[in-house]
């Protein structure tokens, strides 16, 4: 049993609750939108010999990162009557962009494998092996009918990492990138691909700028599409 | 005489919510002067980045507003676009809506009951620790827990975030096989249901009695989930259109979670509160079961929240069993929906309560305003004020470190997701 060989340390949602203890690993989910989170993320590191991010919000800066070409303080101010009482940053910022970040563990949501795989692996004193293929890999494995091809679906499967199981693809839908962009994607072929079905600048922009819209190469993506729109 | 000592407590995280929030309570002269629950979660306007999307993005965006409750989520959604677009997808996808909400009921309770609100019952700060002296009764929750999150999946493909729900009904219908299967698990899991309901209500709870208003959906046939009109026991019936002309949301300076209340009161929402105004619709055989543990409704004891859950815990399998028993693999698993410029209304019961969403949609089907009013904003000045009312009467001469634990599990009654109201308790009691 995985639970035998490690102690849980701080894990407040479940009950045990020492924030500043050192720790051998630290799991990290939740981007950085505040001052407090800010400083809080150095002490993690500095108490933790392992830092692994998991989820898309503390690898990518996740959907909350939509924020970070807004002016968020118009936005806070449509929301809330007095938004000066509000603790909040303009940006919402993957925790790679503050502090050193061993393992990365994408995903919205990360699948309970990707957590036992790397605490085995750290276990064994061997690196954990990160997932790099695509999608489609994964799909082509499972013998699904390609979306894409077949079903003519703005599938972002081509770019992005393997490892959620394929599964929109398997239910008949496009996949939507949760699991962020894969090594050495190619963003530029996939959205010419979805102009020629048809879809408006605008609604290839939302393909990229999604669950995973900060990640650099989804971002440059989204970026160049609204331009072509404006062109 | 009572001793009145300064005091000052802090606790940095409160354990087993989901979420962060703090508590401070200053007590002067014996009393109270003031108690805020506040909530600290960095705001999350989600509301704003659905604007300019389309109405087929919506429910794989809300959904990641919660990951115990994204089906809730989800739900609320497609109900209000569909009300815009005049769509209605039919009994099929109603009984398989139905059915998946029994699976986020099963697994939002069965993770609040074992994980988060039993373990304070017995004294345990976790339930790694209560597992020790109770194995066959954690075992069973989690087994329950289980069984609601194969139910997603079953939907979904997985139990956090499922892809399986658009606008219109599925993506894909299960095989029959699938179903058939499911239905086994489920029955099984049935006395694991019940035996947890005689257990629950065999509990020593604190003898607690206050004075609330509830409220809840209400269907004319069923106990609610994703249909019905706003009910309270204050006497309104509204259609969910005119949620905003009787509930208002407010900003308090300590909380990022919109404040809300009803007539200017604060109110409850969530499994106790559906009970009490949807005993009747429970079915024969359940009403007959409570009956034989001396179960009652209406209920205005918070601390029976946890006996609520295990009623709905119940009701979910015995309900989720009925759906499969009929599965049906249908022609199509949807209807397609053709957009056109509105506004609709979604309100459903989220495991914590009601969940009421409403977008404005231009013609070609894009969001133009959203506001979602989750359970938990809806719940946070009830919760306020029975801490009020609650430490009173349990006595402020108590140490810090009971009076904490009160608090706590007064709060844990809420079942409060703190991340979905807008996460963090930090309690701080000023004595002088």
């Amino acid at each position: 049993m995985l639970a035998e060989l490690v102690d849980i340390v701080h894990f407040a949602e479940a009950g045990p609750v020492e924030p500043d203890a050192r720790v051998d690993i630290a799991f990290v989910e939740g981007s950085i939108t505040t001052a407090g989170e800010l400083q809080r993320i150095q002490r993690v590191r500095a108490n933790s010999r392992y830092l692994i991010t998991i989820g898309a919000c503390a690898t990518a800066g996740g959907i909350q990162a939509l924020r970070n070409n807004a002016n968020v303080r118009d936005w806070m101010a449509a929301i809330y009557a007095q938004s000066e009482f509000i603790d909040t940053l303009e940006t919402s910022t993957a925790i790679a962009e503050h502090v050193r970040v061993d393992f990365e563990l994408w995903g919205c949501p990360i699948s309970s494998q990707q957590i036992v795989a790397v605490i085995r692996a750290l276990l064994f004193g061997v690196v954990p092996l990160q997932e790099q293929d695509s999608l489609c890999f994964e799909c082509k494995r499972q013998g699904n009918v390609c979306v894409l091809v077949t079903g003519q679906q703005a599938c972002m499967g081509p770019v992005t990492k393997a490892g959620c199981g394929a599964l929109c693809p398997k239910f008949g839908r496009a996949c939507y990138a949760c699991y962020g962009p894969k090594e050495n994607a190619n963003p530029d072929s996939l959205s010419q691909r979805f102009q020629g079905f048809g879809l408006l600048p605008d609604e290839i922009a939302h393909k990229f700028l999604s669950i995973n819209n900060s990640a650099p190469v989804f971002a440059e993506a989204g970026k160049k599409a609204k331009e072509n729109g404006h062109d | 005489m009572t001793e009145r000592r300064d005091i000052s407590i802090k606790v940095p995280v409160l354990a087993r919510v989901e979420g962060e929030g703090a508590l401070d309570i200053e007590v002067r002269d014996g009393k109270i002067e003031q108690l805020n629950l506040r909530i600290f979660e960095p705001p999350r306007l989600f509301e704003k980045f659905l604007e300019g999307r389309s109405y087929n993005e919506v429910a794989d965006i809300v959904a990641r507003i919660c990951g115990i409750c994204p089906v809730a989520y989800q739900m609320s959604a497609v109900h209000a676009i569909e009300q815009v677009f005049e769509c209605d997808p039919g009994p099929w996808v109603r009984d398989m809506r139905r059915l998946l909400y029994c699976g986020e009921w099963l697994e939002s309770h069965g993770l609040h009951v074992h994980l988060l609100a039993l373990p304070d019952y017995f004294g345990f700060n976790s339930v790694a620790e209560m597992a020790k002296q109770f194995p066959d009764e954690v075992r069973r929750g989690l087994a329950l827990q289980g069984i609601g999150n194969e139910i997603i999946r079953f939907f979904g493909g997985r139990s956090v975030h499922p892809i399986g729900v658009r606008v219109g009904g599925f993506y894909k219908a299960p095989k029959a096989a699938d179903a058939a299967a499911l239905l086994q698990k489920v029955q099984q899991q049935l006395t694991h249901a019940e035996a947890l309901l005689r257990w629950s209500a065999s509990l020593d709870l604190p003898d607690s009695t206050q004075d609330f208003v509830s409220v809840a959906t209400r269907h004319a046939g069923e106990y609610a989930m994703n249909e019905g009109r706003i009910v309270s026991d204050a006497g309104h019936d509204l259609a969910s259109e005119n949620f905003e002309n009787y509930f208002k949301e407010h900003q308090a300076p300590h909380s990022t979670a919109l404040h809300c209340h009803l007539d200017d009161r604060p109110y409850l929402v969530g499994p106790l509160a559906r009970l009490n105004l949807n005993h009747d619709r429970l079915p024969a055989a359940i009403k007959s079961l409570l009956h034989e543990c001396g179960i009652v409704f209406p209920d205005r004891n918070m601390f029976h929240s946890i006996i609520a859950r295990s009623v709905e815990i119940y009701y979910g399998l015995y309900e989720a069993t009925r759906i499969l028993e009929n599965y049906v693999v249908p022609g199509l698993s949807y209807v397609e929906a053709i957009p056109k410029a509105g506004i609709g209304f979604g309100c459903t019961e989220a495991p914590r309560g009601l969940l009421w969403h409403r977008y404005e949609l231009d013609a070609a089907g894009r969001i133009v305003q959203a506001t979602i009013v989750p359970p938990t904003s809806q719940n946070q000045a009830r919760i306020e004020e029975d801490l009020h009312n609650e430490l009173l009467a349990f006595g402020l001469e108590h140490d810090d470190a009971a009076l904490r634990l009160r608090a706590e599990m007064v709060i844990r009654n809420y079942d409060p997701c703190i991340s979905c109201s807008t996460h963090f308790l930090d309690l701080r009691v000023q004595r002088s």
